[in-house]
């Protein structure tokens, strides 16, 4: 799985820092997401597809066939 | 209902499309169809009344999703085709072109529609924003106009008056309320908007309430409640909206500004509503609750994908919002009382970036971020740890 994600679109709502907190963080000064990990490994796939679809601005794109 | 059942999602917005997702991601295998008036695959509405209102964003780049993802959805879209009945005990509904459409289980989830001024409809010139097409049609009548009145000073009229002055244009913004999103912010927030908006060039005409518009073909101004009337080349409404329930009269639901739902957001058996149409029973409030916002489409939608698939879990969700006005982001954690206490607990108000909290009844019931997103979310937790246990189920 890669993630990529659009800083453009981020609204900065956190949510995918508190479904898979090992792969999002935000940044201090304007909380726009921040990836922390580009190829997560397959235990974390299930909470990286969560924060994907929860994040309020598609935000957060998922090539699953990387 | 088992994971091989239909399931019918009336609505094909942000919360009909969650739920076909997580009902995916939860491992319904059955087949699901979406329906939906517009004739658009799922987009996203927060961005029209900023990026694609200021034209830094063409109109596709709302869309929700891909194509690749909704094909590997493998979802059924019907679109173009508004649901114009319903019957709850057969779960069935009708569309304006005359199709029925039944399943084992249906999702309503068919959002809210703008509230319009009396005596507005039909002149040009007179705007609403709920859709793509509005989005794009009042771009189009900016770009021709110098001069803007936005009639209502809530999240979306703060939004639209922020974005058109970006586009330069002469912008007044009226409504009742004494400073923009006061209901929402209370007055020590709200206060700091009006100087922001008042800083940014926005002519603020607030705690007066607006009697109509003037013009007969064309708008030409609105008529404040003192009866002084403001030139207008274009005119907003932006004074809220109502739920889209007018097709369900008639199904058997009960309706009670929105569709009226149990704790697990369940209007009858196989029938659940999610998003701005639902109104259900919140445990850990112990009160019936609306909201418009666009995370509780999503989140919502995950506890009705659930119960569907046989869960039984309540909705309780801690809630959130975020607006972008001129250069200041606001995010909002929880609720916000109006006569709650309110602090600022990170960064400070002259400095352009802080957090509030807000606290009521001992309790902190909410945060408030001012250009400082992530040290918002952070204290949400604050707001975790004071919430009181669920009361009883109704």
């Amino acid at each position: 799985m890669k993630v990529t994600v659009d800083e453009d679109k981020c609204c900065g709502a956190g949510t995918c820092v508190m479904v898979a907190p090992d792969v999002f963080d935000q940044r201090e000064d304007d909380g726009v997401v921040v990836l922390l990990d580009v190829q997560p490994t397959a235990d974390l796939h299930e909470s990286v597809r969560e924060a994907a679809n929860m994040c309020p601005a598609a935000a957060i794109a998922l090539d699953e066939q990387s | 209902m088992s994971a091989a059942g239909s399931v019918l999602v009336v609505g094909a917005s942000a919360a009909g499309l969650a739920t076909a997702e997580a009902l995916r991601r939860g491992g319904h295998a059955g087949p699901v169809t979406v329906l939906g008036a517009e004739r658009h695959l799922p987009y996203d509405r927060p961005p029209l009344s900023k990026k694609v209102l200021a034209g830094e964003w063409e109109p596709d780049r709302v869309r929700l999703r891909q194509d690749s993802a909704l094909a590997a959805l493998d979802a059924e879209f019907v679109l173009g085709d508004a649901a114009v009945g319903f019957d709850a005990a057969t779960r069935t509904a009708r569309t304006a072109s005359g199709r029925e459409l039944s399943a084992d289980a249906v999702v309503l989830a068919t959002g809210v529609r703008p509230r319009t001024l009396p005596g507005a409809d039909g002149l040009d010139g007179v705007h609403v924003l709920r859709t793509l097409e509005d989005s794009v049609a009042l771009r189009a009548d900016l770009a021709a106009a110098s001069r803007l009145v936005v009639v209502g000073e809530g999240v979306l009229g703060a939004e639209i008056a922020a974005t058109a002055r970006t586009m330069g244009l002469d912008v007044t913004m009226v409504g009742p309320q004494p400073a923009p999103m006061a209901g929402l912010l209370g007055p020590l927030v709200s206060g700091r908007l009006a100087a922001l908006h008042s800083g940014r060039g926005v002519d603020l005409r607030l705690g007066t309430g607006v009697d109509g518009v003037t013009g007969e073909h064309r708008v030409t101004g609105v008529r404040l409640d003192t009866g002084e009337v403001l030139p207008a080349e274009v005119v907003v409404v932006a004074i809220g909206a109502v739920p889209e329930t007018g097709w369900l009269a008639g199904s058997g639901l009960e309706l009670d500004d929105g569709v009226v739902c149990d704790s697990r957001c369940r209007a009858a058996p196989g029938v659940y509503a999610v998003g701005d149409v639902a109104r259900w029973w919140d445990e850990r409030l112990g009160a019936q609750v609306r909201l418009e916002n666009r995370t509780h489409a999503t989140e919502q939608a995950g506890v009705v994908a659930a119960n569907v698939l046989g869960a039984d879990r309540a909705y309780s969700p801690i809630p959130y919002f975020w607006t972008d006005q001129h250069d200041v982001k606001i995010q909002v954690h929880g609720t916000l009382p109006p006569d709650a206490e309110v602090s600022v607990v990170d960064g400070d108000l002259d400095g352009g970036r802080f957090v509030a909290r807000y606290r009521h009844d001992g309790r902190t019931t909410g945060v408030l971020g001012w250009n400082m997103a992530k040290q918002t979310r952070i204290r949400r937790q604050e707001i975790i740890d004071d919430s009181p246990a669920p009361a009883a189920q109704r």
